[in-house]
């Protein structure tokens, strides 16, 4: 089971269609299940069964969730890998003392490796789509595993499989979220591809 | 939040209409007329009639014009948003864009460099669960021009039924066209909504058709009751 966070400025948005059903749509053809909620649900009862955790992108201006860090708090406490797309990367930015900075890309953007991961191609280039207002600085110990001619495309924490991309892997790089899947969440892949839930607030 | 919606007058562009009323207000219809039938963002047959549409759904409409070419047509569609923040304090635009990143991304960098939110609510759909709400959910769709293999002078103003939609899914897999027309394959407009007072009733029609590519030009249309 992966819990798909949804990042967008209210539970229930225009964005959660654009932004959290296509990731849904690549964790069922991996095979696994997902449980989706929004930020500013309390995880506890979220988190329960699951393997990972994704937190999904936003539209253009909504950000939002950078004025509530305080209910990510929870991320860094469940030991789960996790990838953070674009507004999720700059949610583990801040959260592991990082700094978001203004800087924008729209639309296709070469994108360099400049490290070797499970999660990235073992070719050096590839295009991907971006869509973001702000880029994250590199929190301390956490390694650059790509980059653009503009920002930190890529990077993750020393220790545990905590992912941040800027680039919204479901538009022609789903194989992106196929890796961080089978590389780090092993029993959500075995487990039950059908299971797929919605916690909306009341 | 006010949202304008980028409509073409076909079943991508009404249909996120339909999701934006549900979840936010929506201010006004938002439109722009191309010369050039080959037009890189403006999908253009019958694009005159969404004053029809505006008007059985009861919302306003912003019309601009646009000769069409290339890259020029961003700065039309450009003062069309500006027109609409002017007139109804749009705060965002809704876009039908499905899996266009060429589309998608200009309309994109349009709104941030005016700080107006971007909502694009069928992006990466699934093609034939959409295709399917639209058929079970009340909208009347004609085709209205096709460009492309295997599509005959039949399919032109024909309604997008579940026959149509079963010939559709042969298509895809044996063409390769996208089910929903992204691809430029075909084009629609739609008669009638669930959102619509009334419904689009067409009174007269040219088609022109040769070598896979035709087009369905509604000359004569009216609102009646539903």
């Amino acid at each position: 089971m992966i819990l798909l966070v949804d990042l967008c400025y209210r539970d229930g948005s225009l964005g959660f269609e654009e932004f959290v059903l296509p990731i849904a749509r690549i964790i069922e053809r991996e095979g696994a299940g997902y449980r989706i909620v929004h930020y500013t649900r309390c995880p506890d009862q979220a988190t329960r069964d699951c393997d990972g955790i994704i937190l999904c992108g936003t539209p253009v201006m909504d950000n939002g969730f950078l004025g509530d860090l305080a209910s990510f708090s929870w991320i860094a406490e469940t030991g789960l890998p996790v990838l953070g797309i674009c507004a999720g990367m700059e949610v583990l930015a801040l959260l592991a003392g990082g700094r978001v900075i203004p800087c924008h890309e729209i639309g296709m953007t070469k994108i360099r490796v400049t490290a070797q991961d499970p999660i990235l191609p073992e070719n050096r280039a590839f295009e991907a789509y971006e869509l973001h207002g702000y880029a994250c600085t590199l929190p301390p110990g956490y390694h650059t595993l790509a980059e653009s001619d503009r920002c930190i495309q890529v990077f993750r924490d020393p220790v545990r499989p905590v992912y941040g991309v800027m680039f919204h892997p479901e538009v022609r790089n789903e194989w992106v979220v196929g890796r961080f899947l089978s590389a780090f969440c092993h029993p959500s892949l075995s487990g039950s591809p059908g299971d797929r839930s919605l916690l909306r607030s009341q | 939040m006010k949202l304008g919606v980028l409509c073409s007058g076909g079943k991508d562009s009404i249909f996120s209409c339909g999701m934006a009323m549900d979840r936010e207000e929506v201010a006004c219809l938002i439109t722009v007329h191309a010369e050039n039938e080959e037009s890189y963002l403006f999908h253009t047959p019958n694009v005159r009639l969404v004053r029809l549409q505006a008007e059985a759904a009861e919302l306003p409409l912003v019309e601009t014009e646009s000769a069409g070419r290339k890259e020029e047509e961003l700065a039309d569609l450009g003062r069309a948003l500006d027109l609409a923040r002017e007139r109804y304090g749009i705060e965002g635009v809704v876009t039908g864009a499905i899996l266009s990143v060429y589309q998608a991304s200009r309309i994109q960098r349009l709104c941030r460099e005016r700080s107006l939110w971007c909502f694009n609510p069928l992006w990466h759909t699934g093609q034939e669960t959409y295709m399917q709400a639209l058929i079970g959910t009340g909208y009347e769709i004609l085709v209205s021009g096709v460009f492309s293999a295997p599509f005959d002078a039949s399919w032109l103003g024909r309604r997008i039924d579940a026959r149509a939609l079963a010939l559709l899914k042969q298509y895809a897999e044996q063409y390769r066209i996208t089910l929903t027309g992204e691809g430029g394959e075909y084009e629609t407009f739609v008669a009638d909504a669930p959102f619509f007072n009334k419904r689009i009733e067409v009174m007269r029609a040219e088609s022109e058709y040769r070598n896979f590519r035709g087009v369905y030009r509604i000359t004569d249309a009216r609102l009646v009751e539903k």
